[in-house]
């Protein structure tokens, strides 16, 4: 998809700032959003990810700053003016309509003739696989139904944005699963550029092509997905997306540091931190490694298993640094790996932090 | 993230203003300029009034003093605390008992019950006076119970107005006392709690603000009726009845004027804890709560049948005496049977037309009021920016609550018949009665638009506009067909009350535009008191007509919407 370099962006956000009265919900945001692309803004509830989109869509607009859209000032433009299909939470479906009549609203406005709007219509609502609910009320449909109706009523009248505000959360775990397969696809298929809210790390992880994640009004991370994931650009990336250890340490020469009497080597981000500086080092409980461990392999040290907990796929295990200031941390072994290597409980094993995998960021 | 220079020069982003947005700001502007003629103007006009001399020339307080020294004028006050609040302790405490069979006990007909008390609703609060005179008067079938008292004052008003306020106390408790958590209940129960402690400790507590809530209505009610008073005080004089006979009967409209405002201050008063209490009870209600079943207990259920059955039988009997009465010869001599007294154009003071005014009044209230209070109502919940004009509107809504109709009506005839007004042809004719009838119930109607449109979801608005589809087209498309049933609630509401309501237009119906609840105090007047008890009967007969109406159409829509409606 769609990445920075050198393409002109269609959305661009720049010195966004909302206010609430007193209260700064959105602070300064600049963002640039692609043509065809699928941008998620990730958070945790009441981080600014649907205040930020309301003021894309001119539902409320924003205190300062300006948005363009396809090259227009669109900064202070009502939404009828703008070019946007939205999709609520709550579906937003007139309850005394139609399927047919909701997906359908948009196109009345129109100059369609009778006939256009139905082939039309009928058209989306194949085109979400509801070809036959065409008569029924959004009462009488599931609640993954009904999310598509209305996703079908926003894309009606073909417009150049799609936004959706946590438009799966509504459902549940099952469908969600589902529908984010046929949502990613829907937007490949029609490239409709497509921002969507959730609060959800793995729905980001899974549907979007670049992840804005977003705390306390600010914006923390832009980047893909596997960006994200590995490379967290703060310690609030690193606890909100997938699990996270974070270890105290201390810095020392040349990009070392020291977790009690390990010392570990870091590829990336051990700039800028002077010797004896308090640092957090960051590892995934995926990423710590048991198997293949020879006296070359880097990151290697004593560990001592406390704890093992079967979790079906996998097994999670709690293990301490077996020195004075006992550090805890978790890893996750394969079922194999465990029977392999006979990882018991009470017992010691030799684990390594993989040096392309560990973060380290100023402070605790 | 760094604040980069963009931020700090940028300059507040002045939103353009939309289509719609300036639709919606024109409606707004034009309900505003509705309340402010239907509202603000009449009630500036009469506090100006109470501080001018015969001819208009400004007088400072003199008018107040002059009340204030004269015992025959403010004596009303302590009369009209007096009964006001005997009413509101009796009328409760009965509403309570009959809430409590119908909520806590298993005794049968509690359908049938509760559509026995609210009849009254019906009724225009001179009926139950009417009837009280054929009972207790001088030739009453039963006056030897009041034990040589005379019926014509406290005692008759506080009959009458425990009758008509009954049903107004029993909605709010039935409310309240419906909502009961189950939990609580098995809880106490649980710890071996007595009955009685239980009713202590978990139901009185609970129903509390229901209770309150009630004892403020009831007694605004009584303290700004005029009907009762006027048809069975008697000497007893009271503030409602003062301001009538100040204007009416000798002409002095300052002196009115302050009446008026002396009679604001507890209907005020009363309004603005009413609010507080309110407020409170929100956050009660919110809580998740499981209904309470009640078990069937012989004895218990047996006491609740007897204290709601005496209750009911009053109501029907009070009704019956009325229809009784306006069916016989002449009472006590003559008591064979007779359509005569439904004769209205022979009688003093009445006559069939003003049923048809009333009529023509009701229905033009129900229309026109319902189409302004739902879309004002719209325009103040949905439309966006605007604050300030918004808050204001909002606080006009609510001001009608708190105005006695008696009130109301001077400050209309003040407002309208000023020489210099140029509304001043509406005076006299039809068009300022239907206005002061739709202000009087303007704050009750709005409220129940405001509860339906909360219910809606907020994004439709959004929706439409992102769809590039006018605000109104999805009113009129979506949220009108929706709010059906509050829609209907709203004119029925407006219609009966237009029907019965007889303080807020005794002082501006005109000769042409007679209406039948002032024919039946002007019959009464003129000693018609059969006919005035036949046309009493025809304004009940009326109102239940048009809420089975009511019922039949909500029924209706009830079925043909339920592929929609979620249950
Ligand atoms: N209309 C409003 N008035 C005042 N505060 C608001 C309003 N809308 C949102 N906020 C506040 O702004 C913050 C961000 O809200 P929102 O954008 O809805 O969060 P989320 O990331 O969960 O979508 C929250 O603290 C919320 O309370
Ligand atoms: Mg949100």
């Amino acid at each position: 998809m769609a990445k920075d370099n050198g393409q002109k962006p269609y959305l661009s956000i720049h010195g966004v700032t909302k206010m609430f009265g007193d209260f700064t919900a959105l602070k300064d945001i600049a963002l640039q959003v692609y043509e065809s692309e699928f941008v998620c803004f990730l958070g945790p509830s009441g981080c600014g990810k649907t205040t930020l989109l309301r003021a894309i869509a001119g539902l409320d607009i924003q205190t300062k700053g300006h948005i363009e859209q396809a090259g227009q000032d669109i900064s202070a433009l009502p939404p009828s003016e703008r070019d946007f299909g939205i999709v609520f939470q709550s579906y937003a479906l007139f309850p005394n309509l139609t399927v047919s009549k909701n997906v359908g609203y948009g196109l009345e406005n129109k100059k369609m003739n009778k006939a256009d709007v139905k082939a039309r219509v009928s058209e989306l609502l194949d085109l979400v696989s509801l070809g036959d609910q065409g008569d029924k009320y959004p009462a009488q449909l599931s609640g993954g139904q009904q999310q598509r109706v209305a996703l079908a009523r926003a894309l009606a009248t073909s417009p150049g944005l799609l936004l959706l505000d946590e438009p799966l959360s509504a459902l549940d775990a099952k469908v969600r699963v589902y529908l984010r397969h046929e949502v990613k696809q829907l937007q490949h298929k029609l490239g409709v550029t497509t921002i969507m809210v959730t609060h959800d790390q793995e729905e980001a992880l899974t549907m979007a092509d670049r992840i804005v994640v977003m705390n306390e009004g600010i914006i923390e991370q832009v980047g893909s997905p596997l960006e994200i994931y590995r490379h967290p650009a703060s310690p609030f990336v690193a606890e909100f997306v997938g699990t996270m250890n974070f270890l105290p340490g201390i810095a020392g020469n040349d990009g070392t540091v020291h977790m009690g009497k390990v010392e570990l080597h870091a590829r990336e981000g051990v700039n800028g931190l002077g010797e004896g500086d308090e640092v957090t080092i960051c590892v995934r409980p995926e990423d710590v490694i048991a198997r293949d461990i020879t006296s070359d392999t880097p990151n290697t040290f004593d560990a001592m298993v406390d704890e093992l907990e079967f979790l079906g796929s996998f097994y999670r295990a709690s293990l301490s640094t077996q020195s004075d200031d006992d550090t805890n941390f978790r890893a996750d072994f394969s079922v194999n790996l465990v029977r392999d290597l006979g990882v018991k409980e009470g017992q010691p094993l030799i684990v390594a932090f993989p040096e392309s995998r560990i973060r380290v960021f100023a402070g605790r | 993230m760094a604040n980069g220079p963009q931020a700090l020069t940028a300059t507040t982003v002045k939103a353009k203003v939309s289509r719609d947005d300036w639709v919606m700001r024109g409606g707004m502007v034009v309900i505003g300029i509705y309340l402010l003629v239907a509202v603000i103007f009449p009630l500036y006009s009469l506090l100006s009034k109470s501080f001018q001399d015969e001819f208009g020339k400004f007088v400072g307080l003199a008018n107040y003093a002059e009340y204030f020294a004269t015992p025959a004028l403010f004596f009303s006050i302590n009369n009209s605390l007096t009964i006001s609040f005997t009413s509101m302790v009796i009328t409760v405490s009965l509403a309570f008992g009959y809430a409590y069979g119908l909520t806590r006990s298993c005794m049968p007909g509690k359908n049938i019950f509760k559509a026995i008390a609210l009849i009254p609703i019906l009724a225009p609060s001179l009926l139950p006076a009417i009837s009280l005179r054929y009972l207790f008067g001088a030739q009453g079938m039963i006056k030897e119970l009041l034990m040589g008292e005379s019926i014509y004052g406290p005692i008759g008003i506080v009959m009458g107005e425990v009758f008509w306020t009954f049903p107004h106390a029993l909605i709010i408790i039935l409310t309240a006392l419906s909502t009961a958590d189950a939990r609580l209940y098995e809880a106490a129960e649980s710890m071996g709690t007595s009955k009685l402690r239980t009713f202590f400790t978990v139901t009185l507590p609970g129903a509390k603000y229901g209770v309150i809530s009630a004892c403020f209505v009831v007694f605004t009610l009584v303290i700004t009726d005029f009907g009762v008073p006027k048809v069975i005080g008697g000497n007893y004089n009271v503030l409602a009845v003062d301001v009538y006979k100040q204007v009416v009967g000798q002409q002095n409209f300052q002196m009115g004027a302050v009446v008026g405002m002396v009679l604001l201050a507890p209907a005020l008063l009363a309004f603005t804890a009413d609010r507080i209490v309110q407020g409170k009870q929100v956050a009660l209600l919110s809580a998740r709560a499981v209904p309470y079943q009640p078990r069937p207990n012989k004895r218990f259920d047996l006491i609740m049948l007897t204290v709601c059955g005496i209750v009911a039988l009053t109501i029907v009997g009070l009704l019956g005496v009325a229809q009784y009465a306006s069916l016989v010869k002449l009472w006590p001599y003559n008591m064979s049977l007779t359509l005569h007294h439904y004769d209205f154009d022979l009688r003093d003071g009445g006559s069939w037309g003003a049923m048809f005014n009333s009529l023509e009044m009701a229905g033009w209230t129900a229309v026109i009021g319902t189409t302004v209070v739902f879309t004002g109502a719209y325009l103040v919940e949905k439309s966006k920016g605007f604050t300030h004009g918004r808050g204001l509107i909002q606080l006009m809504c609510m001001i009608p609550l708190a105005v006695p109709g008696i009130v109301l009506g001077l400050a209309y005839i003040f407002f309208f018949n000023h020489p210099g007004n140029p509304l001043g042809f509406m005076y006299a004719t039809m068009g300022i009665l239907v206005m002061c009838t739709i202000t009087h119930f303007y704050t009750v109607s709005h409220l129940t638009a405001v509860t339906a449109l909360k219910q809606m979801d907020p994004e439709f608005e959004a929706v439409s506009s992102s769809l590039k589809i006018p605000f109104y087209r999805t009113f009129i498309r979506v949220t009108v067909p929706v709010c059906m049933p509050a829609i209907l609630d709203i004119s029925v509401y407006l219609f009966v009350n237009a029907m019965t309501t007889v303080s807020a237009v005794i002082f501006i119906y005109s000769a042409d535009t007679q209406l039948a609840s002032v024919a039946v105090i002007n019959m009464d007047d003129a000693g018609e008191i059969a006919s005035a008890a036949a046309m009493a009967m025809m304004i009940v007969y009326t109102s239940a007509g048009m809420r089975l109406l009511h019922f039949l159409l909500t029924r209706g829509i009830a079925r043909q919407s339920q592929a929609w409606r979620k249950r």
